[in-house]
């Protein structure tokens, strides 16, 4: 293993080239991110050989990436914010179309107001899509569920796009030590791309057909059943990535010092890493909190939540986006899981826009869980509302 | 030369009785050749051709949505290419007029900007047909759809129709042509050397709507001869932006043609409207004169 310090977007964009994408197609809107830029200068080095598609929007990129996967290629792109909304419609397109597109997403806030800052509202506005999401808590995560996603996604009984989010500017601009992995273990492990059926003259199918209410809901039924079928096989490929890269990804909810804890904190993505480092705080002061990071969104493990919280008291979850006039997004799936548990569920929603989320924040909301306040956007200044 | 055997678009379909774009597809892929894959925008084309379990179909087809043909296209076709398929297999895009003259121009500006290998048909029947008879940019002038309604106050369309092969021009497309369903070996041989040429290129082909424009089905052919007769639909190819053939006619006024529809009729009924007509009749002049269509 060698580890170079390298930035979050680049070290992803290396990561794609290892996965060999045959067709790649992006558009810089504002905020974009280094990744396309970077598989732009790999592709004129020609240290990836693959045609890369300047479109002329994000609708665009996604499009033209149906249309590759359709046809037999592996592609890649990648979004952010504004970007994937505009991609709405496509985003919905492609998972009904069962087509196995990795999307990178370095997650920010929606307009209006205008905002080039994190929070994950962006891939939240995604949940119902039928893509898979991934949330990666640092940058070596970002790069292996990239690896990850592909086997996952390929795989001809799953047959599904995903998302693969890490905060944007906390993550996709900030440089850290990674491990990128070799070309040979990449291929060892992703393989080549088989496509279970693509838009071929000398086998004519039609992709794409109109369903009328005899079908509808069996295709939506379908869909369903293999996003969640997609949990046990990321399961078993992040059991086989550990095997081969020596990094386990066989949980999709990860537990930090959780056993033990009678108040759990539940987030997604890079503010698991300051969450842990208030955690071994608060610890020290004699406090049982633990962690638990949901690696992954959609499917939704339920199942692996309630077993995980079983034992705590108090349960303080973490929303870096909001379903306005309801809770934030994972709050609302935490308590569908623990239904029935009668432990208590918190939501604080935090950090949308690029709000900076210290140790001592993490604190105050462990304070605010033990008195039973929650639900509440934390940290508004009050003087300017 | 047009290999006429080949039949890609089946029989079985649900397009209405005389549509003049289903006739269109069927002529359209046996220009097209036998290694065709299709890229259709919704529309009646891809509803009345698929409706799940069942499909028309006899090539390779996709559908994904309304506006976003041109760039599923820009995918296929760099797809073909990474793979080395290119040589044999050629993508063809089926969108009707709202389709690329409205909801999908921004796709299609980019990939005829990128200069992917494909052929884009437009089958212009001048209206959203599909969803209920709208008017599009492709409307002609004081066509009565269902929202640019005639009324007391209203002669139906207020805008000219959308000069989109133009535009396509603009963007330095290697081949454009117009065509129509009722001059069936002039469509075919058009569609033949849009495939043949490398780089984007664009038909649009009139498409006459038994059901929207209002006239019995058995006339479509008829009606799309007409439209050409009298001057309101030219027929021409335009090679590296250069005019090269265009369809002569010994041009007859437009008055038969807009009698001859229920979409016009307001203009005659219950008295003729001189001036409105005399509008659509300077319309078919003007196009007499920019293509040089009169036989003189």
């Amino acid at each position: 293993m060698t580890m170079e310090i390298m930035e979050g977007s680049i070290a992803v964009a290396e990561t794609v080239r290892l996965c060999r994408p045959q067709v790649i197609s992006a558009y810089p809107i504002t905020p974009q991110t280094h990744i396309v830029e970077g598989l732009a200068s790999i592709v004129a080095d020609g240290r990836l050989d693959a045609e890369y598609i300047c479109v002329e929007s994000e609708f665009s990129a996604l499009s033209a990436c149906i249309g590759a996967s359709a046809a037999g290629s592996r592609v890649y792109s990648a979004t952010t914010s504004q970007g994937l909304a505009l991609m709405t419609e496509v985003v919905f397109n492609a998972a009904g179309m069962r087509l196995p597109i990795v999307m990178g997403i370095a997650n920010r806030a929606i307009s209006a107001p205008l905002s080039i800052w994190n929070d994950q509202q962006d891939s939240i506005m995604m949940r119902d899509s039928g893509w898979i999401q991934l949330y990666a808590e640092d940058n070596q995560e970002a790069i292996d569920m990239h690896i990850l996603a592909y086997k996952v996604c390929e795989d001809h009984n799953i047959l599904l796009p995903a998302f693969v989010c890490f905060d944007g500017f906390i993550l996709s601009h900030v440089f850290e030590p990674i491990d990128i992995p070799s070309q040979e273990l990449v291929d060892k492990f992703v393989g080549p791309f088989t496509p279970y059926q693509k838009l071929d003259v000398n086998d004519p199918i039609s992709f794409g057909m109109y369903a009328t209410p005899e079908y509808y809901l069996e295709f939506r039924y379908e869909h369903d059943q293999a996003v969640k079928r997609a949990a046990e096989a990321i399961k078993k490929y992040g059991k086989e990535f550990g095997e081969i890269f020596g990094r386990d990804y066989s949980e999709l909810v990860v537990g930090y010092k959780l056993e033990d804890a009678d108040i759990a904190i539940v987030a997604m993505g890079s503010i698991c890493g300051t969450v842990k480092d208030a955690i071994d705080e608060m610890r020290a002061e004699g406090k049982k909190v633990g962690l638990l990071n949901l690696r992954c969104f959609r499917p939704f493990p339920s199942t692996d939540v309630a077993k995980a919280l079983a034992h705590v008291n108090t349960i303080a979850v973490l929303d870096k986006n909001v379903s306005l006039g309801a809770k934030g997004a994972v709050a609302i799936e935490i308590k569908e899981a623990c239904y029935g548990s009668n432990i208590p569920v918190y939501d604080y929603i935090l950090g949308l826009g690029g709000r900076d989320v210290r140790k001592k924040d993490i604190k105050k909301i462990v304070d605010l869980a033990e008195k039973g306040e929650g639900d509440m956007f934390y940290g508004l200044r009050e003087e300017v509302l | 030369m047009v290999d006429r055997t080949i039949e890609n678009f089946d029989c079985g379909h649900r397009a209405c009785g005389g549509c003049g774009a289903s006739s269109a597809v069927r002529m359209i892929l046996k220009g097209a050749g036998k290694n065709v894959i299709v890229v259709n925008a919704t529309g009646c084309l891809e509803v009345f051709s698929t409706p799940y379990p069942e499909t028309a179909w006899k090539t390779p087809w996709i559908h994904s949505l309304f506006e976003n043909s041109s760039a599923v296209a820009s995918g296929i076709e760099a797809s073909l290419k990474k793979q080395g398929r290119l040589e044999k297999e050629k993508v063809l895009v089926f969108g009707g007029d709202g389709a690329t003259v409205d909801i999908g121009t921004q796709c299609i500006s980019g990939a005829f900007e990128r200069g992917h290998d494909f052929t884009y048909v437009c089958y212009d029947n001048e209206a959203y047909m599909n969803t209920g008879i709208q008017r599009s940019g492709s409307t002609p002038y004081d066509a009565d759809t269902t929202t640019s309604p005639a009324g007391v106050c209203s002669t139906g369309n207020k805008l000219p129709k959308k000069d989109f092969p133009q535009i396509i021009v603009a963007h330095g497309s290697p081949y454009v042509a117009t065509a129509t369903m009722a001059y069936p070996m002039d469509l075919m041989k058009k569609v033949e050397t849009a495939m043949k040429t490398k780089g984007p290129c664009y038909i649009q082909v009139h498409t006459p709507c038994c059901t929207g424009w209002g006239y019995d089905g058995a006339k479509t052919m008829e009606i799309g001869r007409m439209a050409v007769e009298c001057g309101l639909w030219v027929n021409y190819e335009i090679i590296d932006g250069k005019l090269t053939t265009v369809k002569k006619v010994k041009r007859v006024p437009v008055d038969d043609y807009l009698m001859a529809q229920k979409r016009f009729r307001h203009l005659f009924k219950p008295v003729r409207n001189d001036a409105e007509i005399a509008k659509i009749q300077a319309i078919a002049d003007k196009n007499a004169e920019k293509y040089g269509i009169d036989i003189e």
